[in-house]
């Protein structure tokens, strides 16, 4: 079955990245598509690609330490009076 | 609320505003800085100064690219300045390492992998999940951290992303790629873990 196949999936797994960001070439593309059309476990590997970088997507900051966040006050109000002088 | 919306209440005085846009980005400032300067002390104050740079240049700030963009152009600007360090020769090895152990001699799957949506599903801002993503970009070694945190964390393009660290946009691309095959892996391996979804 791999053997009709152009790209292996250790080579179609490589694109995926890329594949997401509409960024392979033109023919990459049609290796990777013609690949994926009759291979589950990196379809499944696309599916999980495409979690991962939507999970990264909505992660949320650290919250600020209170250090930082006096400090950054201070310069806000130092803003604030550099305004109104 | 929106960066633009909070960029003219913090012109009108708002305080709180201000608070809330530091806090959406300052993880990430301090990402970039640090990227190119040595101490996670050193990359805090690069922050603070693009934050004093923000506010002086708020009111010419016309919005041409998104505030995000103009946001981290400042810092990493400041940070190259401040930086010595250098990550501009980048030795990538292109034997590919991604998931080697996954694959047979013919390049087959020798373990297939399973898709995630099924598992997670509309669960998708689980907090757990969440964290072990959040948990596996801290992990990754730079480049890679910057590169995702800024196109992935913070949805930068990819030509932003190689003009702030100054590489290649090839570079920029296979660096992506390894950083994303490392968490998918990470979230694979708590998924194996038995985390319960339902
Ligand atoms: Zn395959």
């Amino acid at each position: 079955m791999a053997l009709t196949k152009e790209i292996t999936c250790h080579q179609a797994v490589a694109l995926v990245s890329n594949y997401l960001d509409g960024a392979l070439s033109w023919r990459d593309r049609r290796r990777l598509e013609h690949h994926l059309a009759d291979c589950d476990a990196c379809s499944a590997y696309l599916d999980q690609m495409r979690v991962t970088i939507a999970l990264s997507g909505l992660v949320s900051p650290d919250d600020l330490s209170a250090k930082a966040l006096t400090d950054l006050m201070d310069v806000f109000e130092k803003y604030q009076r550099d305004q109104t002088d | 609320m929106d960066d633009e919306a909070l960029l003219e209440r913090i012109l009108a005085g708002d305080r709180d505003a201000f608070a809330e846009l530091v806090q959406r980005y300052q993880t990430s400032l301090v990402r970039v800085a640090r990227y190119y300067v040595k101490t996670e002390a050193s990359a805090e104050d690069v922050a603070q100064d693009t934050w004093i740079a923000v506010l002086k240049g708020l009111e010419r700030f016309e919005g041409r690219s998104s505030f995000k963009t103009w946001l981290f152009r400042i810092a990493a600007n400041r940070a190259r300045k401040t930086g010595t360090r250098e990550y501009r020769v980048i030795n990538l090895d292109p034997t590919d390492p991604v998931a080697s152990a996954r694959f047979n001699d013919q390049g087959m799957w020798i373990e297939p992998p399973a898709p995630f949506t099924e598992l997670i599903d509309t669960r998708l801002a689980n907090t757990e999940v969440l964290e072990a993503c959040k948990q596996a970009i801290r992990n990754l070694p730079e480049p890679q951290q910057s590169v995702v945190t800024l196109r992935d964390v913070e949805g930068l393009s990819t030509s932003e992303v190689s003009h702030l660290l100054e590489l290649s946009e090839a570079n920029t691309r296979v660096l992506l790629h390894r950083g994303r095959a490392k968490i998918r892996e990470a979230l694979e391996g708590t998924l194996k873990g038995g985390y319960s979804w339902h």
